[in-house]
């Protein structure tokens, strides 16, 4: 099976909907050829504007548009795109309820070698926490492709989280679910691992090595961590015994840190031990994805390790 | 009188009755952002009453001017003009800053009708409108965007990320206007961090600069006026005095944010007060 990065399918995504609407628009800061908003210039190059090295100014433009009727999508790596203009996120896009785009390419710790500083980690806490503001972390190409149609149709601020990490695609073409809601790929009985982004792969290779040895697992991916899927989280803390959640991301603040605390305000004592499992309060470093995600127990084996730890 | 002099009679009244609305909206014993609100007067009613294509009336229309309160902490002036324009009754002017009224500390394109950006954190404004222009150029609309930033605003780092932004895309209905006060929330803007020479800074940054007075207002008109079909992006630093028109805090820092007291507020309400003769 073809293996394709979130980013990619978001670049072609990007530009099927500026053929469709002559007010969809791109910005970049320098970046464009690596997120792949460049792409859509071949829809219409006056639709691409290149801000240079300066994503404050950035945020604020995508503003101003946004005002006059555009729908901006932004672009940058997603360390930059949340962390350097907060403020403008802020206030120009969250308070204001502007409808921008913001596409935070090149997450978590697969970026890679270039280490802490480029690697995002932090983004989905950061965007989580504003209001007005819809996260969304797809895990694959045909589910990106669904998530850049939920974003556009979405009238007001969305946070898309995108990825270079090269994955085989989990889901059929035309993905069929609402991508408002959790999708169980995988029923268990022994616990649930609840998982969002591209190491969603690496989850469901995790379900089988634990059946092999015995473990029943489930796999609940949640592609859009703002507004969460509320039913479904309580269901699986109803259904299972143990939620098992994994991320690319810090353990404050993201997918982990949403469900649990669904989970802990749950009026019922029986219900699901929930573990956040991620990036432990630190920061990423230099190295290859497969190695970091092996550092941090976030390939298939790291998985399973953590599931064996919390049943 | 001729047309012109008449036009600035009206002009130079729109500015006294503004600084005394601000005056009884701010009242006394409440904070209020005095000194930035009363030094923009003059520049803010020139580009409503004179320059500015609009006006209640036009306020939907994709060609009307758009004016952009960059100094956020000013809006109170635009509240005053935007109730004389008819976007809410003058009585909502009492309620600033109270829960559930329309009128924020901040600007809020949400709550309040006339406002267009959201402004507050300073140094957004010009990006923001930039935003604008580009949206206009995309949609084959054209009209003239007008910035009112502070001086001490100018110290963001964003403020000339889009100044390179505006002549980077030669934006040239670009119009900003430096309310130049001297006085930022805690001291001189000069003594805090400098930000001059202006002219030299916006020149090479591609932008026409002018320097005038700020508080003359046919001289704001003329500066405006020279700006028209210019082909280039333009600023006009208008040299002000902080707290313009109450004499407890005119040409200091303390005004910033400031409340009045009772005497202070009765002595401002005799300096401002517009004698019977020259009411409308």
């Amino acid at each position: 099976m073809s293996e394709e990065a979130t980013r990619d399918r978001f670049g072609q995504a990007l530009l099927q909907l500026a053929r469709e609407d002559k007010n969809v628009v791109a910005m970049d800061c320098d970046l464009g050829r690596s997120t792949r908003s460049f792409h859509i210039t071949e829809a219409d190059e006056s639709r691409f504007l290149e801000m240079g090295i300066s994503e404050q100014d950035m945020i604020s433009t995508a503003a101003g548009m946004a005002h006059e009727g555009k729908i901006v999508f932004v672009n940058t790596f997603a360390v930059f795109a949340t962390g350097r203009c907060f403020d403008q996120i802020r206030q120009q896009l969250s308070l204001a309820r502007l409808n921008v785009k913001v596409c935070g390419s090149s997450a978590g710790l697969t970026q890679g070698p270039d280490g802490a500083t480029h690697q995002s980690v932090l983004d989905v806490s950061l965007m989580r926490s504003l209001p007005n503001m819809v996260v969304i972390v797809p895990a694959d190409g045909p589910q990106t492709e669904a998530a850049v149609r939920a974003a556009y149709d979405h009238q007001g601020p969305v946070y898309l989280r995108l990825s270079r990490y090269d994955r085989k695609n989990v889901y059929e073409e035309g993905y069929s679910h609402d991508i408002y809601k959790a999708v169980e790929l995988r029923e268990g009985k022994d616990a649930a691992i609840v998982v969002c982004g591209p190491i969603l792969d690496h989850a469901l290779d995790a379900a089988e090595l634990l059946a092999r040895g015995g473990v029943s697992a489930g796999v609940i991916n949640i592609p859009v961590v703002k507004p969460l899927d509320r039913e479904s989280v309580i269901k699986a803390a109803e259904k299972y015994c143990v939620l098992v959640v994994v991320e690319e991301h810090s353990v404050y603040g993201g997918l982990g840190s949403a469900v649990a605390e669904v989970v802990a305000e749950m009026k019922r004592t029986d219900k699901a031990i929930v573990a956040r499992e991620g990036i432990k309060d630190d920061f990423g470093e230099s190295g290859t994805a497969d190695d970091l995600l092996n550092k941090h127990e976030l390939d298939a084996e790291g998985i399973a390790k953590k599931v064996m730890r919390n049943i | 009188m001729s047309m012109e002099e008449k036009q600035l009679a009206v002009l130079e009244a729109k500015a006294k009755e503004i600084r005394f609305e601000l005056l009884q909206m701010f009242g006394s014993g409440k904070y209020h952002h005095f000194g930035g609100s009363l030094s923009c007067v003059e520049i803010v009613t020139a580009l409503y009453f004179y320059k500015m294509n609009y006006s209640f009336e036009n306020r939907d229309s994709p060609t009307r001017d758009r004016f952009i309160m960059s100094k956020g902490h000013s809006v109170p002036t635009q509240y005053v003009i935007l109730s004389m324009l008819g976007f809410f009754p003058p009585e909502e002017l009492r309620t600033i800053k109270q829960l559930g009224s329309i009128l924020q500390g901040h600007p809020d394109i949400n709550k309040t009708p006339g406002i267009e950006a959201p402004t507050g954190s300073l140094g957004q404004g010009l990006s923001y409108a930039n935003g604008i222009a580009l949206a206009a150029r995309l949609d084959g609309n054209d009209f003239n965007i007008y910035v009112v930033m502070g001086d001490g605003e100018l110290q963001s780092g964003q403020v000339w990320e889009a100044a390179m932004t505006t002549s980077h895309y030669r934006l040239n209905n670009m119009r900003v206007i430096i309310d130049l006060n001297g006085y930022q929330s805690q001291g001189c803007v000069e003594e805090s961090l400098a930000i001059e020479p202006l002219e030299e800074k916006w020149r090479s940054f591609g932008w026409r600069a002018a320097r005038i007075n700020g508080h003359d207002i046919s001289e704001v008109c003329r500066a405006l006026d020279e700006t028209d079909n210019r082909g280039e992006p333009c600023v006009i630093i208008a040299e002000t005095v902080k707290g313009k028109g109450i004499s407890a805090i005119e040409g200091t820092f303390r005004g910033h944010n400031y409340a009045l007291t009772e005497d202070e507020y009765i002595d401002a309400c005799d300096e401002l007060a517009i004698p019977d003769g020259e009411q409308e």
